[in-house]
Protein backbone atom coordinates (compact mmCIF):
# COMPACT_ATOMS: atom_id res chain seq x y z
CA UNK A 1 0.00 0.00 0.00
CA UNK A 2 2.72 2.44 1.13
CA UNK A 3 4.57 1.84 -2.17
CA UNK A 4 1.23 2.46 -4.24
CA UNK A 5 0.98 5.71 -2.33
CA UNK A 6 4.73 6.48 -2.96
CA UNK A 7 4.16 5.91 -6.54
CA UNK A 8 0.67 8.30 -6.78
CA UNK A 9 2.83 10.76 -5.07
CA UNK A 10 5.81 10.82 -7.63
CA UNK A 11 6.02 14.42 -9.43
CA UNK A 12 6.65 12.43 -12.68
CA UNK A 13 3.56 9.81 -12.21
CA UNK A 14 1.08 12.78 -11.16
CA UNK A 15 2.12 14.72 -14.31
CA UNK A 16 1.80 11.75 -17.02
CA UNK A 17 -1.54 10.96 -14.29
CA UNK A 18 -3.28 14.06 -15.59
CA UNK A 19 -2.10 15.22 -18.69
CA UNK A 20 -3.56 11.75 -19.63
CA UNK A 21 -6.94 12.57 -17.82
CA UNK A 22 -7.34 15.38 -20.10
CA UNK A 23 -6.07 14.31 -23.24
CA UNK A 24 -9.08 11.83 -22.23
CA UNK A 25 -10.95 14.62 -21.46
CA UNK A 26 -10.51 16.78 -24.91
CA UNK A 27 -10.46 13.91 -27.16
CA UNK A 28 -13.89 12.77 -26.19
CA UNK A 29 -15.24 16.05 -25.80
CA UNK A 30 -13.68 17.22 -29.44
CA UNK A 31 -15.16 13.76 -31.09
CA UNK A 32 -18.32 14.20 -29.97
CA UNK A 33 -18.43 17.78 -30.94
CA UNK A 34 -16.80 17.49 -34.10
CA UNK A 35 -19.93 14.42 -34.98
CA UNK A 36 -22.17 17.41 -34.50
CA UNK A 37 -20.98 19.62 -36.68
CA UNK A 38 -21.75 17.66 -39.46
CA UNK A 39 -25.29 17.50 -38.19
CA UNK A 40 -25.00 21.00 -37.98
CA UNK A 41 -23.68 21.58 -41.57
CA UNK A 42 -26.52 19.18 -43.17
CA UNK A 43 -28.93 20.97 -40.49
CA UNK A 44 -27.34 24.87 -41.82
CA UNK A 45 -26.87 23.64 -45.78
CA UNK A 46 -31.06 22.83 -45.53
CA UNK A 47 -32.15 25.73 -44.54
CA UNK A 48 -29.89 27.56 -46.91
CA UNK A 49 -31.30 25.82 -49.47
CA UNK A 50 -35.38 26.30 -48.11
CA UNK A 51 -35.25 22.56 -46.62
CA UNK A 52 -34.87 21.61 -43.22
CA UNK A 53 -32.26 19.59 -43.12
CA UNK A 54 -32.37 16.14 -41.19
CA UNK A 55 -35.22 15.75 -38.73
CA UNK A 56 -36.34 12.19 -38.55
CA UNK A 57 -34.08 10.47 -36.20
CA UNK A 58 -34.60 11.58 -32.15
CA UNK A 59 -35.84 15.18 -32.01
CA UNK A 60 -35.06 17.65 -34.55
CA UNK A 61 -32.85 15.10 -36.01
CA UNK A 62 -30.65 14.91 -33.06
CA UNK A 63 -29.70 11.74 -32.97
CA UNK A 64 -28.64 11.84 -36.42
CA UNK A 65 -25.12 11.40 -36.33
CA UNK A 66 -25.62 8.20 -34.26
CA UNK A 67 -27.46 7.00 -36.75
CA UNK A 68 -24.87 7.59 -39.71
CA UNK A 69 -21.72 6.26 -37.53
CA UNK A 70 -23.59 3.05 -36.75
CA UNK A 71 -24.41 3.07 -40.47
CA UNK A 72 -20.73 3.88 -41.77
CA UNK A 73 -19.65 0.72 -39.21
CA UNK A 74 -21.92 -1.43 -40.74
CA UNK A 75 -21.18 -1.30 -44.41
CA UNK A 76 -19.21 -3.18 -46.70
CA UNK A 77 -15.83 -2.86 -46.52
CA UNK A 78 -13.87 -2.63 -50.32
CA UNK A 79 -10.35 -2.37 -50.90
CA UNK A 80 -9.69 -2.49 -54.63
CA UNK A 81 -7.30 -4.54 -56.50
CA UNK A 82 -4.15 -3.65 -56.97
CA UNK A 83 -4.25 -1.20 -53.76
CA UNK A 84 -1.34 -0.82 -51.79
CA UNK A 85 -2.67 -2.22 -48.43
CA UNK A 86 -1.04 -1.18 -45.76
CA UNK A 87 -0.78 2.65 -46.85
CA UNK A 88 -4.72 2.30 -47.97
CA UNK A 89 -5.46 1.54 -43.90
CA UNK A 90 -2.56 4.04 -42.70
CA UNK A 91 -4.03 7.14 -44.71
CA UNK A 92 -7.50 7.74 -43.15
CA UNK A 93 -5.92 7.20 -39.46
CA UNK A 94 -3.30 9.98 -40.71
CA UNK A 95 -6.30 11.90 -41.92
CA UNK A 96 -7.76 12.30 -38.27
CA UNK A 97 -4.45 12.35 -35.83
CA UNK A 98 -2.90 15.73 -37.11
CA UNK A 99 -5.96 17.15 -36.45
CA UNK A 100 -6.81 15.87 -33.23
CA UNK A 101 -3.00 16.40 -31.26
CA UNK A 102 -3.63 19.98 -32.55
CA UNK A 103 -6.28 19.97 -29.53
CA UNK A 104 -2.99 19.42 -27.27
CA UNK A 105 -2.21 22.81 -27.34
CA UNK A 106 -4.62 25.05 -27.68
CA UNK A 107 -5.70 27.15 -24.58
CA UNK A 108 -9.60 26.78 -23.83
CA UNK A 109 -9.59 28.94 -20.83
CA UNK A 110 -6.89 31.00 -18.35
CA UNK A 111 -6.07 28.45 -16.39
CA UNK A 112 -4.03 25.01 -16.97
CA UNK A 113 -7.29 23.40 -16.12
CA UNK A 114 -8.64 24.24 -19.99
CA UNK A 115 -5.45 22.97 -21.61
CA UNK A 116 -3.38 20.31 -22.18
CA UNK A 117 0.16 21.77 -22.16
CA UNK A 118 1.45 25.21 -22.44
CA UNK A 119 4.84 24.36 -24.84
CA UNK A 120 6.67 27.15 -25.70
CA UNK A 121 6.40 26.48 -29.38
CA UNK A 122 2.99 25.53 -29.77
CA UNK A 123 2.04 28.00 -33.12
CA UNK A 124 5.20 25.78 -34.37
CA UNK A 125 3.45 22.57 -32.99
CA UNK A 126 0.54 23.68 -35.01
CA UNK A 127 2.18 24.46 -38.22
CA UNK A 128 4.08 21.17 -38.26
CA UNK A 129 0.71 18.86 -37.58
CA UNK A 130 -1.03 20.87 -40.61
CA UNK A 131 1.60 20.11 -42.94
CA UNK A 132 1.57 16.38 -42.05
CA UNK A 133 -1.82 16.74 -42.69
CA UNK A 134 -1.10 16.43 -46.21
CA UNK A 135 0.53 13.16 -46.44
CA UNK A 136 -3.18 11.25 -45.50
CA UNK A 137 -4.88 12.65 -49.14
CA UNK A 138 -1.80 11.79 -51.24
CA UNK A 139 -0.89 8.53 -49.68
CA UNK A 140 -5.28 8.11 -49.64
CA UNK A 141 -5.15 8.76 -53.78
CA UNK A 142 -2.27 6.92 -54.35
CA UNK A 143 -2.40 3.63 -52.57
CA UNK A 144 -6.48 3.65 -54.10
CA UNK A 145 -4.95 2.16 -57.60
CA UNK A 146 -7.49 4.79 -59.35
CA UNK A 147 -6.54 7.57 -61.75
CA UNK A 148 -9.12 9.79 -60.19
CA UNK A 149 -7.62 9.54 -56.45
CA UNK A 150 -4.06 9.86 -57.73
CA UNK A 151 -5.53 12.77 -59.33
CA UNK A 152 -7.12 13.81 -56.80
CA UNK A 153 -4.30 13.27 -54.19
CA UNK A 154 -1.84 15.09 -56.47
CA UNK A 155 -3.82 18.17 -56.54
CA UNK A 156 -3.74 18.42 -52.81
CA UNK A 157 -0.58 17.96 -52.38
CA UNK A 158 0.14 20.66 -54.79
CA UNK A 159 -2.70 23.04 -53.07
CA UNK A 160 -2.04 22.25 -49.63
CA UNK A 161 1.87 22.81 -50.31
CA UNK A 162 0.93 25.91 -51.35
CA UNK A 163 -1.11 27.35 -49.20
CA UNK A 164 0.94 26.43 -46.03
CA UNK A 165 3.57 29.16 -47.43
CA UNK A 166 0.64 31.73 -47.11
CA UNK A 167 -0.41 30.11 -43.52
CA UNK A 168 2.90 30.31 -41.92
CA UNK A 169 3.76 34.06 -43.23
CA UNK A 170 0.30 35.60 -42.23
CA UNK A 171 0.93 34.24 -38.73
CA UNK A 172 4.35 35.92 -38.74
CA UNK A 173 2.92 38.99 -38.01
CA UNK A 174 0.60 38.00 -34.52
CA UNK A 175 4.29 36.72 -33.56
CA UNK A 176 5.99 39.98 -34.16
CA UNK A 177 3.45 41.55 -31.86
CA UNK A 178 2.94 39.10 -28.69
CA UNK A 179 6.73 38.34 -29.03
CA UNK A 180 6.07 34.49 -28.18
CA UNK A 181 5.46 31.27 -29.72
CA UNK A 182 3.50 30.07 -27.21
CA UNK A 183 -0.14 29.75 -27.78
CA UNK A 184 -0.96 31.12 -24.07
CA UNK A 185 0.93 34.18 -24.65
CA UNK A 186 -0.10 34.98 -27.14
CA UNK A 187 -3.73 35.18 -26.23
CA UNK A 188 -2.46 36.60 -22.97
CA UNK A 189 -1.14 39.66 -25.29
CA UNK A 190 -4.53 40.57 -26.86
CA UNK A 191 -6.22 41.21 -23.46
CA UNK A 192 -6.92 44.95 -24.40
CA UNK A 193 -7.73 44.26 -28.53
CA UNK A 194 -8.08 41.28 -30.41
CA UNK A 195 -4.76 40.95 -33.05
CA UNK A 196 -7.72 40.61 -36.07
CA UNK A 197 -8.03 44.57 -35.03
CA UNK A 198 -4.28 45.01 -35.55
CA UNK A 199 -3.75 42.27 -37.88
CA UNK A 200 -6.87 42.33 -40.77
CA UNK A 201 -4.68 41.10 -43.84
CA UNK A 202 -3.26 38.41 -41.89
CA UNK A 203 -6.21 37.65 -40.13
CA UNK A 204 -8.12 37.70 -43.97
CA UNK A 205 -5.22 35.79 -45.15
CA UNK A 206 -5.05 32.86 -42.24
CA UNK A 207 -8.93 32.76 -43.32
CA UNK A 208 -8.85 31.91 -46.71
CA UNK A 209 -5.42 29.67 -46.38
CA UNK A 210 -7.55 28.00 -43.46
CA UNK A 211 -10.04 26.79 -46.80
CA UNK A 212 -7.59 25.68 -48.80
CA UNK A 213 -5.56 23.23 -45.86
CA UNK A 214 -9.38 21.54 -45.05
CA UNK A 215 -10.07 21.29 -48.48
CA UNK A 216 -13.78 23.34 -47.66
CA UNK A 217 -15.07 24.85 -50.65
CA UNK A 218 -14.37 26.86 -52.92
CA UNK A 219 -10.69 24.97 -52.83
CA UNK A 220 -12.49 21.80 -52.75
CA UNK A 221 -10.31 20.88 -55.69
CA UNK A 222 -9.31 17.54 -54.30
CA UNK A 223 -12.81 15.70 -54.78
CA UNK A 224 -14.41 18.06 -57.27
CA UNK A 225 -17.20 15.80 -58.50
CA UNK A 226 -17.49 16.57 -61.39
CA UNK A 227 -14.08 15.87 -63.09
CA UNK A 228 -13.01 13.58 -60.19
CA UNK A 229 -16.12 11.41 -59.16
CA UNK A 230 -14.78 11.82 -55.20
CA UNK A 231 -11.21 12.27 -55.62
CA UNK A 232 -8.61 10.78 -53.24
CA UNK A 233 -11.05 9.09 -51.26
CA UNK A 234 -13.14 7.01 -54.55
CA UNK A 235 -12.36 4.17 -53.31
CA UNK A 236 -12.72 4.30 -49.72
CA UNK A 237 -15.98 2.76 -48.31
CA UNK A 238 -17.03 1.99 -44.96
CA UNK A 239 -15.58 3.33 -41.41
CA UNK A 240 -12.39 4.14 -43.33
CA UNK A 241 -14.48 6.71 -45.90
CA UNK A 242 -15.34 8.08 -42.28
CA UNK A 243 -12.30 8.30 -40.99
CA UNK A 244 -11.75 10.97 -43.88
CA UNK A 245 -14.82 12.53 -43.08
CA UNK A 246 -13.91 13.01 -39.81
CA UNK A 247 -10.64 14.14 -40.68
CA UNK A 248 -12.03 16.89 -42.15
CA UNK A 249 -13.93 18.20 -39.85
CA UNK A 250 -11.65 17.56 -36.84
CA UNK A 251 -9.62 19.60 -38.79
CA UNK A 252 -12.13 22.92 -39.43
CA UNK A 253 -12.38 22.87 -35.71
CA UNK A 254 -9.02 22.88 -35.39
CA UNK A 255 -8.05 25.13 -37.27
CA UNK A 256 -10.91 27.33 -36.12
CA UNK A 257 -9.25 26.81 -32.54
CA UNK A 258 -6.11 28.33 -33.81
CA UNK A 259 -7.83 31.28 -35.47
CA UNK A 260 -9.12 32.25 -32.63
CA UNK A 261 -5.93 31.47 -30.60
CA UNK A 262 -4.67 34.02 -32.75
CA UNK A 263 -6.79 36.38 -33.80
CA UNK A 264 -10.00 36.67 -31.94
CA UNK A 265 -8.22 37.03 -28.47
CA UNK A 266 -9.00 33.29 -27.19
CA UNK A 267 -10.62 33.17 -23.79
CA UNK A 268 -10.64 36.77 -23.42
CA UNK A 269 -13.94 38.34 -22.61
CA UNK A 270 -15.41 40.88 -20.43
CA UNK A 271 -18.35 39.90 -17.65
CA UNK A 272 -17.47 36.00 -16.84
CA UNK A 273 -15.11 34.97 -14.28
CA UNK A 274 -11.86 32.84 -14.99
CA UNK A 275 -13.20 29.52 -14.40
CA UNK A 276 -16.10 29.89 -17.30
CA UNK A 277 -14.11 32.02 -19.59
CA UNK A 278 -13.40 29.24 -21.49
CA UNK A 279 -17.61 30.11 -22.74
CA UNK A 280 -15.81 33.25 -24.25
CA UNK A 281 -13.73 30.63 -25.99
CA UNK A 282 -16.55 28.49 -27.36
CA UNK A 283 -18.39 31.55 -28.72
CA UNK A 284 -16.23 32.47 -30.73
CA UNK A 285 -15.11 28.82 -31.90
CA UNK A 286 -18.98 28.42 -33.24
CA UNK A 287 -18.87 31.78 -35.11
CA UNK A 288 -15.89 30.91 -37.25
CA UNK A 289 -17.44 27.39 -37.74
CA UNK A 290 -20.50 28.56 -38.98
CA UNK A 291 -18.58 30.71 -41.29
CA UNK A 292 -16.91 27.93 -42.13
CA UNK A 293 -20.31 26.17 -43.13
CA UNK A 294 -21.71 29.57 -44.68
CA UNK A 295 -18.75 29.74 -47.45
CA UNK A 296 -19.13 26.11 -48.05
CA UNK A 297 -23.03 26.44 -49.24
CA UNK A 298 -22.60 29.80 -50.97
CA UNK A 299 -19.40 30.22 -53.11
CA UNK A 300 -18.81 28.24 -56.13
CA UNK A 301 -15.55 26.24 -56.64
CA UNK A 302 -12.21 27.95 -58.35
CA UNK A 303 -11.06 26.58 -61.18
CA UNK A 304 -7.32 25.00 -61.01
CA UNK A 305 -5.07 28.01 -62.02
CA UNK A 306 -7.24 29.97 -60.48
CA UNK A 307 -6.21 28.73 -57.15
CA UNK A 308 -2.94 28.41 -57.54
CA UNK A 309 -2.70 32.26 -59.17
CA UNK A 310 -4.39 33.21 -55.83
CA UNK A 311 -1.94 31.15 -53.47
CA UNK A 312 1.16 32.47 -55.19
CA UNK A 313 0.53 35.70 -56.74
CA UNK A 314 -1.59 37.07 -54.12
CA UNK A 315 -1.42 35.48 -50.91
CA UNK A 316 1.89 34.91 -50.81
CA UNK A 317 3.48 38.30 -51.63
CA UNK A 318 0.87 40.09 -49.67
CA UNK A 319 1.66 38.50 -46.85
CA UNK A 320 5.54 39.06 -47.07
CA UNK A 321 4.42 42.76 -47.66
CA UNK A 322 2.47 42.15 -44.08
CA UNK A 323 5.14 41.14 -42.11
CA UNK A 324 7.16 44.04 -43.29
CA UNK A 325 5.08 46.66 -42.69
CA UNK A 326 4.29 45.09 -38.98
CA UNK A 327 8.04 44.60 -38.67
CA UNK A 328 8.55 48.47 -39.51
CA UNK A 329 5.89 49.28 -36.84
CA UNK A 330 7.03 47.27 -34.38
CA UNK A 331 10.59 48.85 -34.81
CA UNK A 332 9.08 52.40 -34.97
CA UNK A 333 7.24 52.18 -32.18
CA UNK A 334 10.08 50.15 -29.90
CA UNK A 335 12.07 53.18 -30.55
CA UNK A 336 9.68 55.73 -29.66
CA UNK B 1 13.65 7.95 -15.96
CA UNK B 2 10.53 9.20 -17.93
CA UNK B 3 13.30 10.71 -20.05
CA UNK B 4 15.46 7.61 -20.80
CA UNK B 5 12.64 5.11 -21.58
CA UNK B 6 11.81 8.36 -24.45
CA UNK B 7 15.35 8.27 -25.68
CA UNK B 8 15.41 4.54 -26.05
CA UNK B 9 11.86 4.54 -27.86
CA UNK B 10 12.76 7.28 -30.58
CA UNK B 11 16.22 5.73 -30.52
CA UNK B 12 14.95 2.31 -31.31
CA UNK B 13 12.69 4.07 -33.64
CA UNK B 14 14.86 6.13 -35.65
CA UNK B 15 17.50 3.56 -36.04
CA UNK B 16 14.67 0.99 -37.69
CA UNK B 17 13.25 3.49 -39.74
CA UNK B 18 16.64 4.46 -41.38
CA UNK B 19 17.35 0.77 -42.00
CA UNK B 20 13.70 0.28 -43.51
CA UNK B 21 14.67 3.60 -46.10
CA UNK B 22 17.08 1.80 -47.71
CA UNK B 23 16.38 -2.29 -47.46
CA UNK B 24 12.67 -1.44 -48.60
CA UNK B 25 12.02 -2.29 -52.44
CA UNK B 26 8.78 0.01 -52.89
CA UNK B 27 10.28 3.40 -53.08
CA UNK B 28 6.77 5.01 -51.44
CA UNK B 29 7.39 2.99 -48.55
CA UNK B 30 10.98 4.19 -48.43
CA UNK B 31 9.91 7.75 -48.49
CA UNK B 32 7.28 7.13 -45.79
CA UNK B 33 9.82 5.44 -43.02
CA UNK B 34 12.13 8.42 -44.04
CA UNK B 35 8.98 10.85 -42.95
CA UNK B 36 9.12 8.62 -39.70
CA UNK B 37 12.45 8.88 -38.93
CA UNK B 38 12.44 12.58 -39.27
CA UNK B 39 9.49 12.31 -36.75
CA UNK B 40 11.59 10.52 -34.19
CA UNK B 41 14.66 12.33 -34.71
CA UNK B 42 12.92 15.67 -33.72
CA UNK B 43 11.36 13.99 -30.71
CA UNK B 44 15.00 13.11 -29.90
CA UNK B 45 15.38 17.06 -30.22
CA UNK B 46 12.87 17.35 -27.98
CA UNK B 47 14.72 15.49 -25.27
CA UNK B 48 17.77 17.52 -26.02
CA UNK B 49 15.70 20.42 -25.15
CA UNK B 50 16.01 21.98 -28.76
CA UNK B 51 11.92 22.50 -29.51
CA UNK B 52 12.27 24.84 -31.90
CA UNK B 53 15.27 22.56 -33.90
CA UNK B 54 12.69 19.64 -33.57
CA UNK B 55 9.66 21.51 -35.09
CA UNK B 56 11.09 23.10 -37.48
CA UNK B 57 12.46 19.43 -37.95
CA UNK B 58 9.07 18.66 -38.38
CA UNK B 59 8.43 21.23 -40.80
CA UNK B 60 10.57 21.32 -43.50
CA UNK B 61 12.04 17.63 -43.83
CA UNK B 62 8.68 15.57 -42.90
CA UNK B 63 6.10 18.46 -44.12
CA UNK B 64 7.73 19.98 -46.57
CA UNK B 65 10.84 18.39 -48.49
CA UNK B 66 9.17 14.92 -48.16
CA UNK B 67 6.05 15.79 -49.30
CA UNK B 68 7.80 17.32 -52.80
CA UNK B 69 9.80 13.55 -53.09
CA UNK B 70 6.68 11.41 -52.43
CA UNK B 71 4.72 13.83 -55.47
CA UNK B 72 7.50 13.19 -57.36
CA UNK B 73 7.94 9.82 -56.92
CA UNK B 74 3.90 9.19 -57.53
CA UNK B 75 4.18 10.95 -60.43
CA UNK B 76 6.53 8.80 -62.53
CA UNK B 77 4.82 6.25 -60.87
CA UNK B 78 7.78 4.29 -59.66
CA UNK B 79 7.28 0.69 -58.99
CA UNK B 80 10.24 -0.73 -57.86
CA UNK B 81 14.10 0.77 -58.23
CA UNK B 82 14.77 2.07 -61.60
CA UNK B 83 18.13 0.34 -63.09
CA UNK B 84 20.18 2.65 -64.49
CA UNK B 85 23.53 1.75 -67.06
CA UNK B 86 25.84 0.77 -64.35
CA UNK B 87 26.97 -2.69 -63.95
CA UNK B 88 25.37 -4.14 -61.20
CA UNK B 89 28.98 -5.37 -59.40
CA UNK B 90 30.40 -1.82 -59.66
CA UNK B 91 27.41 -0.50 -58.30
CA UNK B 92 27.78 -2.90 -55.36
CA UNK B 93 31.15 -2.17 -55.05
CA UNK B 94 31.13 1.48 -54.97
CA UNK B 95 28.13 1.49 -52.86
CA UNK B 96 30.24 -0.62 -50.24
CA UNK B 97 33.28 1.52 -50.58
CA UNK B 98 31.59 4.41 -49.80
CA UNK B 99 29.63 2.87 -47.17
CA UNK B 100 33.12 1.49 -45.32
CA UNK B 101 34.72 5.37 -46.06
CA UNK B 102 31.75 6.86 -43.83
CA UNK B 103 32.19 4.15 -41.40
CA UNK B 104 36.09 4.56 -40.62
CA UNK B 105 35.69 8.27 -40.67
CA UNK B 106 32.43 8.13 -38.31
CA UNK B 107 34.67 5.87 -36.17
CA UNK B 108 37.92 8.14 -36.24
CA UNK B 109 36.06 10.71 -36.06
CA UNK B 110 33.76 10.36 -33.25
CA UNK B 111 36.19 8.33 -31.32
CA UNK B 112 38.04 11.67 -30.84
CA UNK B 113 35.56 13.95 -30.27
CA UNK B 114 32.82 12.24 -27.84
CA UNK B 115 34.35 9.00 -26.52
CA UNK B 116 31.35 6.90 -25.16
CA UNK B 117 30.65 7.60 -21.55
CA UNK B 118 31.29 11.25 -22.39
CA UNK B 119 29.06 13.83 -20.78
CA UNK B 120 26.80 15.56 -23.29
CA UNK B 121 27.12 19.65 -22.69
CA UNK B 122 24.44 20.80 -20.30
CA UNK B 123 20.98 21.85 -21.77
CA UNK B 124 20.76 25.45 -21.79
CA UNK B 125 19.41 26.97 -18.76
CA UNK B 126 16.15 27.82 -19.01
CA UNK B 127 13.42 26.47 -21.55
CA UNK B 128 12.77 28.17 -24.94
CA UNK B 129 16.09 28.84 -27.01
CA UNK B 130 14.11 30.03 -30.03
CA UNK B 131 14.73 33.47 -29.27
CA UNK B 132 18.58 32.64 -28.78
CA UNK B 133 18.67 31.07 -32.01
CA UNK B 134 16.97 34.46 -33.92
CA UNK B 135 19.70 36.31 -31.77
CA UNK B 136 23.00 34.28 -32.95
CA UNK B 137 21.34 33.60 -36.04
CA UNK B 138 20.89 37.87 -36.73
CA UNK B 139 24.02 38.69 -35.00
CA UNK B 140 27.30 36.30 -35.41
CA UNK B 141 25.84 34.31 -37.95
CA UNK B 142 24.23 36.65 -39.84
CA UNK B 143 26.82 36.65 -43.13
CA UNK B 144 26.40 33.26 -43.55
CA UNK B 145 22.97 33.22 -43.32
CA UNK B 146 21.95 36.25 -45.66
CA UNK B 147 24.94 33.77 -48.10
CA UNK B 148 22.31 31.13 -48.13
CA UNK B 149 19.23 33.12 -48.58
CA UNK B 150 20.56 34.50 -51.70
CA UNK B 151 21.81 30.50 -52.91
CA UNK B 152 18.22 29.68 -52.34
CA UNK B 153 17.49 32.75 -54.67
CA UNK B 154 19.84 31.47 -57.30
CA UNK B 155 18.64 28.20 -57.33
CA UNK B 156 14.57 29.35 -57.11
CA UNK B 157 15.45 31.56 -60.60
CA UNK B 158 17.48 29.04 -62.03
CA UNK B 159 14.58 26.31 -61.87
CA UNK B 160 12.30 28.97 -62.97
CA UNK B 161 14.34 29.57 -65.98
CA UNK B 162 15.05 25.83 -66.98
CA UNK B 163 10.94 24.72 -66.76
CA UNK B 164 10.06 27.52 -68.73
CA UNK B 165 12.72 27.19 -71.35
CA UNK B 166 10.63 23.92 -71.81
CA UNK B 167 7.23 23.82 -71.74
CA UNK B 168 5.10 25.79 -73.98
CA UNK B 169 3.07 28.74 -71.63
CA UNK B 170 -0.71 27.31 -70.94
CA UNK B 171 -3.52 29.58 -72.62
CA UNK B 172 -6.50 29.47 -70.48
CA UNK B 173 -9.59 28.68 -71.95
CA UNK B 174 -11.53 30.98 -73.08
CA UNK B 175 -14.02 33.27 -71.31
CA UNK B 176 -11.51 33.40 -68.39
CA UNK B 177 -10.14 36.52 -66.66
Amino acid sequence: MSQLAALWSHPDFQFVFWALVKILIILHAMLGVVSYLIYAERKVAGHMQARTGPNRVGPMGLLQPAADVLKLFFKEEFIPDGANKVIFHIAPMLAVIPALVTFSVVPFGPTDAFRVTDINVGLLLFLALSSLGVYSITLGGWSSNNKYALLGGLRSSAQMISYELAMGLSTIGVLLLSGSLSLVDIVHAQEKMWFAVYQPVAFVIFMITAFAETNRAPFDLPEAEAELVAGFHTEYSSMKFGLFFLGEFANVLSICCIATTLFLGGWNGPWLPDSLKFLWFFAKLSVLVFFFIWVRWTYPRLRYDQLMDLGWKVLLPVSILNILVTALVVFWRGQG
Amino acid sequence: MITTALFLAFAALLVGCSLMVILHRNPVTSALFLVLAFCSLAGIYLLLQAEFLAMVQVIVYAGAIMVLFLFVIMYLNLKRDVEDGMPHVLRRFVGWGIGALLLIEGAVYFGRRWALGATLPEPAPTVGNTAAIGQILYSRYLFPFEITSVLLIVAILGAVRIVRGRVAPVTPPEGSS
